[in-house]
C-alpha cells in the first residue's frame, strides 16, 4: 500500500467526508494520524508552531458522537484543519511569526476560524510563516525557517510555508494561509499542493492580522481541487465584521465540479514564459499546457503588458499599507514590552526595535519612506498608476480568454539561504503572483506532473473576479488529467527506514 | 541611493532605533529596492487612472446593534502591564510619575 492510501490524512476531503459517514474511519483516527505525523516529521520540518492535542481530540469525540447520531453539520464535520499563525483561533497564541507577539493568545476567533468550527472541522494548531507574512521562503520566522518536505535542504516557500508543508507531509487534510503578493501559490507550487487565493472580499478576513489592507486575502490549502472547493464554500461570504467582505452570494463550488466543462479559452501569458524561467519549470509547463489542450482547452497567447511593473508597485503599495497596518504594535496593549524604559517614547521604539525582525523593519521603513513628505507622488502615485494599468491588462486579456495559464514562480524551491541576503532577489520570486494580488482576481497553483525525484512545479491558473467556479472547475479538470500531486519522497524513503 | 541619514530619519519616523552597522545595511538594501522601484517612472505619461482598492463600490454599512466586547479582564491580561481597570505606561510627560 502506498503512503497516500495507507494514511487518512493523505486523502482527498470528500473521501474522508464519506469515509466519516459511512464508519470507515472515525474523527478521532484521522485526528490521531495527524498527531503521529505531525511527532515524526514536525521536528525537521518546523511546519505547526502550536498544536493542540487535547482540544484536537475532544472536537474528535464530538464530531464522532454527531456522524454516530447521524447528524453531521456537513462535509467537514469531524475533517482536522489548521490555520497560519497570524489568522486568530480563541485560546491559542497568535505569533504571526514574530518575537513581538510570542506571548499572545487569542481572545477571539476569527470569522474563518467560527465558520469551520460551526461546519465542525477540528483545529489542530497554528502553522509557521514569514513574520506578519512577509517573505517568499518561510525563512523570516522568528521562530526558526520551514522546510521543504520534497528536500529539505531547500525551502518550502513563503509566507504560508507552514500551511503548505502541513498539508503536503499528511500533517493535515486541510490548512488556510494568507495572500499579499502570493503567499499561498508559491510555497502550494513548491511544495506540490493545491493552493488558492479567492478574490478578494471573498473570504472575510476579520481576525486576520492586517499586512497589506488594500491586498490580503486568506486562501484555503489542501490536497485535492475538491478539497478546496469544500473548504471555499464553507467560509465564503459576507461578513459584518469585515466592511471589504464581498456581498455576492456563494456558489457551490463543489457540486459545479460534477459538470461537464465546457471548452474554455486558456491565454498562456506570454510575459512569463520568457527569459529567467528555469528550464525544469519550462519543461513542467509546455507538457502541463498539452495536457490542457487534451481537455478540450483552446490555448492562445495573451500579454500582461504592464505586469512587469507588478513587484514595483506591490513593494510600495504594501510596504506602505504595512507600515501603518504594524503601528499598532507599540508594546502597549498587549504582545512584548521593552524592560527598562523611561519614557512612553522609548517605551513605543525599544518594544518595536526589539520586537520586530530585519524583514518587518525592511518594509516599514520601505512603507514610511515612501509615504514621506515629498516622495508620496514619487513612490505612491506612480505604484496607484502601475495598479491601474495591470488591472486594465486582466480586463483586457478576459476578454479574449476565459482563464490565463502560467508557472506560479520562475523556479522550483529554492535552497535555504540562497535569497536571504538579497531582498530583493527575495522580492523577484513573487513577480508571477503579484499581478493577481494587484488586481484582485482569483488564482490557483495546481501540482503537475513531474517525474520521480524531481521537484514539484505548479500550473498557475487565474480567473476574472469572482469567477472561482470557472478556476476550480479548469483546475479539477487538469487535476483528472494530470493525476494528484505525489507524497514527498523524501519523507515516505525517510520512514522506510526506520 | 538612500543616504544614511534618510535612513535615520524614516526609522525615527517609523518609531525604530538601529545601531550603527544595521543603518549601514538597510542603506544598502533600501537603497537597491528604491533603485528597482525607480523602474515605475517608465509609466509616466501613460495615461491610465490610479487604482487605490479593488471591488468597493460603496462603504456597507451594518446595522446598528449592539453587541457584547470582549470581557475587560481577559484583555487586559494580555496587556504587558495593567491593573484591574487599565493599561499602564510609562509618564507621558517629562518629569511625570509611574501612571
Amino acid at each position: 500500500m502506498t503512503a497516500a492510501e495507507s494514511r487518512p490524512a493523505l486523502w482527498p476531503i470528500p473521501r474522508l467526508d464519506q469515509a466519516l459517514e459511512q464508519g470507515e474511519i472515525t474523527a478521532i483516527d484521522l485526528v490521531n494520524d495527524c498527531i503521529t505525523r505531525i511527532d515524526e516529521w514536525n521536528e525537521t520540518l518546523n511546519a505547526f508552531l502550536f498544536v493542540d492535542r487535547q482540544g484536537a481530540l475532544q472536537s474528535a469525540r464530538e464530531s464522532l458522537d454527531r456522524r454516530r447520531a447521524g447528524r453531521s453539520l456537513g462535509p467537514l464535520d469531524g475533517i482536522p484543519f489548521a490555520l497560519k499563525d497570524n489568522i486568530v483561533a480563541r485560546g491559542m497564541p497568535a505569533t504571526c511569526g514574530s518575537r513581538i507577539l510570542e506571548n499572545f493568545i487569542s481572545p477571539y476567533d476569527a470569522t474563518l476560524t467560527a465558520r469551520l468550527k460551526a461546519a465542525g472541522a477540528i483545529l489542530l494548531g497554528k502553522l509557521n510563516l514569514d513574520e506578519f507574512a512577509m517573505g517568499s521562503s518561510n525563512e523570516h520566522s522568528a521562530f526558526g525557517p520551514a522546510r521543504n518536505p520534497h528536500d529539505f535542504a531547500r525551502v518550502p516557500g513563503g509566507s504560508s510555508g507552514g500551511s503548505c508543508i502541513a498539508v503536503a507531509s499528511g500533517m493535515a487534510p486541510l490548512a488556510f494561509g494568507s495572500e499579499t503578493g502570493g503567499s499561498v501559490r508559491l510555497p502550494a507550487s513548491f511544495c506540490g499542493v493545491v493552493g488558492m487565493k479567492p478574490s478578494y472580499g471573498r473570504i472575510s478576513r476579520s481576525g486576520l492580522v492586517a499586512f497589506g489592507s488594500s491586498l490580503d486575502q486568506i486562501g484555503p490549502v489542501a490536497r485535492t481541487v475538491s478539497g478546496i472547493a469544500l473548504a471555499l464554500r464553507a467560509v465564503a461570504g459576507l461578513d459584518p465584521d469585515d466592511a471589504t467582505s464581498h456581498p455576492a452570494p456563494v456558489p457551490d463550488y463543489f457540486a459545479a465540479l460534477a459538470s461537464t466543462l465546457p471548452r474554455m479559452r486558456v491565454g498562456v501569458v506570454k510575459e512569463f514564459l520568457g527569459e529567467g524561467v528555469d528550464e525544469h519549470v519550462r519543461r513542467t509547463m509546455e507538457h502541463a499546457l498539452r495536457t490542457m489542450e487534451s481537455f478540450g482547452c483552446e490555448l492562445q497567447e495573451v500579454s500582461l503588458p504592464h505586469a512587469e511593473y507588478g513587484v514595483s508597485a506591490y513593494y510600495v503599495v504594501a510596504s506602505a499599507e504595512a507600515s501603518s497596518n504594524l503601528a499598532r504594535f507599540d508594546g502597549v496593549r498587549y504582545g512584548y514590552r521593552a524592560k527598562d524604559v523611561a519614557t512612553l517614547e522609548e517605551l513605543y521604539t525599544k518594544s518595536r526595535s526589539e520586537g520586530f525582525g530585519d524583514e518587518v523593519k525592511r518594509r516599514i521603513m520601505i512603507g514610511t519612506f515612501a509615504l514621506s513628505a515629498g516622495y508620496y507622488d514619487t513612490y505612491y502615485g506612480r505604484a496607484m498608476r502601475a495598479r491601474g494599468l495591470i488591472a486594465r491588462d486582466f480586463a483586457d486579456a478576459f476578454a479574449k480568454v476565459d482563464v490565463l495559464a502560467s508557472p506560479v514562480s520562475p523556479t522550483p524551491a529554492f535552497r535555504l539561504g540562497d535569497r536571504i541576503d538579497d531582498p530583493l532577489a527575495m522580492y523577484l520570486t513573487d513577480a508571477m503572483t503579484i499581478p493577481a494580488n494587484l488586481a484582485g482576481v482569483p488564482a490557483i497553483s495546481v501540482p503537475c506532473p513531474v517525474a520521480e525525484g524531481e521537484l514539484p512545479v505548479g500550473l498557475h491558473l487565474q480567473a476574472p473576479f469572482l469567477q472561482e467556479e470557472r478556476l476550480l472547475r479548469v483546475a479539477a479538470a487538469f487535476e483528472d488529467a494530470a493525476g494528484a500531486a505525489p507524497f514527498p519522497k523524501a519523507l515516505a524513503h525517510a520512514g522506510e527506514t526506520r | 541611493m538612500v543616504t544614511r541619514e534618510q535612513v535615520v530619519h524614516v526609522a525615527r519616523l517609523a518609531k525604530l532605533s538601529l545601531n550603527p552597522q544595521e543603518v549601514d545595511r538597510f542603506a544598502a538594501q533600501l537603497g537597491k529596492i528604491l533603485d528597482y522601484v525607480e523602474k515605475l517612472r517608465e509609466l509616466d505619461g501613460v495615461e491610465t487612472d490610479e487604482l487605490t482598492h479593488v471591488a468597493i463600490v460603496d462603504t456597507p454599512l451594518r446595522a446598528d446593534v449592539p453587541r457584547p466586547s470582549l470581557p475587560r479582564e481577559e484583555v487586559l491580561s494580555l496587556a504587558p502591564r495593567a491593573d484591574r481597570e487599565t493599561i499602564l505606561v510609562p509618564p507621558v510627560l517629562e518629569g511625570g510619575g509611574e501612571g
